[in-house]
């Protein structure tokens, strides 16, 4: 009681206090103009409180799977005693870097069901968080170059129609009328031979999601705690060494600002998080693979939808500000480190060029790259793990970001309910070593 | 990007390679049981610091072989040099 008090007092108002008190205030175009005429700074979205020697839960990672983890913890089911900590800043990871394309239309009846839970969310997410996440529901093109792609894309059609997914399979004339901008000629080395049209795909704003999430959670009584780096979990009773492993049982975890103890740790670090598993003495299927995009200066608005070409390993989208966003397949290789390279910038030129002749002028303004967590079969690794306490949202790859609602939904379930719910079964750690993998790849490689 | 230190070409770009993975020792198909046939399969070390690895020349010599690569500065551990003896087998 008494903490729910402080948590108000620590608050300040942001904007008008909303209608449904259990919401984070609401910003207004009123709230802007009277703090520009008044000249005050804006205050803190979430608070800054002191680390605790206790928690029911921590989180390791305050990406938009954490921060979702946390927020439906605290909503759905009143778990509030929550601390999501993270080495760096909010968003630091993939949910700040990500080309921002979510859509449904996967390949597998499992991928369909769960990512169009999240597309659910995403509809909602503006009045439930009461912050604007420019959902821009633009649609979502992907592009065949050859007949085996193109039976693909049947396919996907097909898995998307029996689950009521608005997704059909157009010709040439049809990706024409909806993006003019694109060669349908047979001039290019792959012409275009039709494409996947998925109308309910589309773009928003990555880090309004981190953000609403963050102060959804936190007036929830949630903890947010930055520059919180874990450097081990606390693990007893397992079969490995130091009582890690199968059969052990986490009791928290050591952070560069001490330990905590908290009998459920969930590790949503996507790109980091084998060497999070590591340290609970979980081995994973995941190898960590940087994924690079870039972004050109800004022109009227031309491309009102995303296009995908698999073949060309590239996507585009273009922003509300004019801006081209382009994205491409995963660096070659295992490794750590986020740089950009000219392989990347010069493969993705000539394959932009081939779709789209005419931008051939236009300007790079910046390119960059974020790690990714691979799978072999290109679907996540969710829920329960040998270690009693230890549980994994991860996996993610290149696809993660628009998977970020329903994750959080169903981690919650899972951790407040102590029970794999119904739509991640699929994805659960076991599969590897049963051999039931979900194969995503002709449906998560390219097209993000 | 990445000069990937050929023991049989010299350094040369990775896009003339292609990246293999780990490289882990294949336990004997009739010996192992199936969970750990799966293991061998899907689980990774993927370590930040010194990797194992393997890689397949294919522009170039169309050779495997495999490299210690630190995968948080991206260097090579003793690079082969071309026209010593070939480096370990994949
Ligand atoms: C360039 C790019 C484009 C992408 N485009 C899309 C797209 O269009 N659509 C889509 O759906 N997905 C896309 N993705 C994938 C998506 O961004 C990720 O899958 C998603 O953001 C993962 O979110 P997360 O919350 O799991 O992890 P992250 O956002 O990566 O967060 C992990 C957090 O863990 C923290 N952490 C790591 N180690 C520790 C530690 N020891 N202690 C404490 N904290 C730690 C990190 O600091 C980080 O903040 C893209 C990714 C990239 C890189
Ligand atoms: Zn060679």
């Amino acid at each position: 009681m008494a903490k729910s008090a402080g948590l108000t007092a620590a608050r300040e108002k942001v904007g008008r206090r909303s209608a449904d008190s259990s919401k984070p205030p609401r910003y207004s175009a009123a709230g802007l103009l009277s703090r520009g005429a008044r000249k005050t700074t804006w205050p803190r979205v979430w608070r800054d409180v002191p680390l605790q020697k206790t928690y029911d839960v921590v989180i390791i990672g305050g990406g938009v799977h954490g921060l979702a983890t946390a927020y439906y913890l605290a909503t759905n089911h009143g778990i509030t005693n929550v601390a999501v900590v993270d080495k760096s800043y909010l968003g630091s990871g993939g949910s700040g870097r990500n080309t921002a394309i979510v859509r449904s239309n996967y390949l597998t009846p499992e991928g369909v069901a769960f990512y169009d839970r999240s597309l659910d969310l995403y509809n909602s997410m503006s009045l439930d968080l009461n912050i604007n996440v420019m959902f821009s529901e633009r649609g979502h093109m992907t592009l065949a170059h050859t007949d085996s792609a193109l039976r693909t894309m049947n396919w996907r059609a097909e898995v998307n129609k029996l689950q009521d997914i608005n997704s059909s399979v157009i010709g040439p004339e049809d990706v024409k009328k909806l993006a003019p901008s694109l060669d349908t000629s047979s001039d290019p080395r792959y012409p275009i031979l039709g494409a996947l049209y998925h109308p309910p795909g589309g773009t928003i704003r990555h880090d309004a999601v981190v953000w609403g999430y963050a102060r959804g959670a936190d007036h929830r009584g949630v903890e947010m705690h930055q520059k919180t780096e874990v450097l081990d979990i606390l693990v007893e009773g397992g079969d490995g060494p130091d009582g890690k492993g199968p059969g052990g049982k986490v009791t928290g975890v050591r952070t560069s600002r001490g330990d905590i103890s908290a009998p459920i740790v969930v590790n949503c670090t996507a790109g980091w998080a084998t060497l999070i598993s590591d340290m609970a003495g979980v081995k994973l299927p995941i190898s960590t693979r940087p994924l690079q995009a870039a972004v050109t200066e800004p022109v009227k608005v031309f491309l009102p939808t995303v296009v995908v070409s698999g073949s060309l390993h590239v996507y585009v989208s273009q922003t509300d500000r004019g801006e081209l966003v382009f994205g491409a397949s995963v660096d070659p290789f295992n490794t750590y480190q986020v740089r950009g390279s000219l392989d990347f910038t010069e493969e993705l030129a000539g394959h932009v060029l081939e779709l789209m002749p005419g931008i051939s002028r236009m300007r790079l303004l910046r390119q960059w790259a974020g790690l990714c967590d691979m799978t072999p079969d290109y679907s996540p690794v969710m829920g329960f793990t040998p270690v009693e306490g230890f549980l994994c949202d991860v996996g993610w790859g290149t696809y993660g970001f628009k998977a970020g609602p329903v994750s959080g939904e169903q981690m919650a379930e899972c951790v407040a309910t102590q029970q794999t719910p119904k739509l991640i079964e699929p994805f659960r750690l076991e599969r590897f070593s049963t051999g039931k993998l979900v194969g995503e790849k002709g449906a998560a490689a390219v097209g993000h | 990007m990445l000069l990937v230190p050929c023991p049989n070409c010299g350094p040369r770009n990775a896009s003339d390679l292609v990246y293999k993975g780990e490289s882990h020792t294949r336990p004997d198909p009739n010996l192992v049981t199936e969970a750990e046939w799966r293991s061998y399969l899907y689980l990774e070390d993927n370590p930040a610091g010194w990797l194992r690895e393997t890689w397949y020349c294919r522009s170039g010599c169309r050779r495997y072989f495999v490299l210690e690569r630190d995968t948080t500065t991206n260097e090579f551990r003793n690079p082969p040099v071309p026209g010593a003896k070939i480096g370990g087998k994949a």
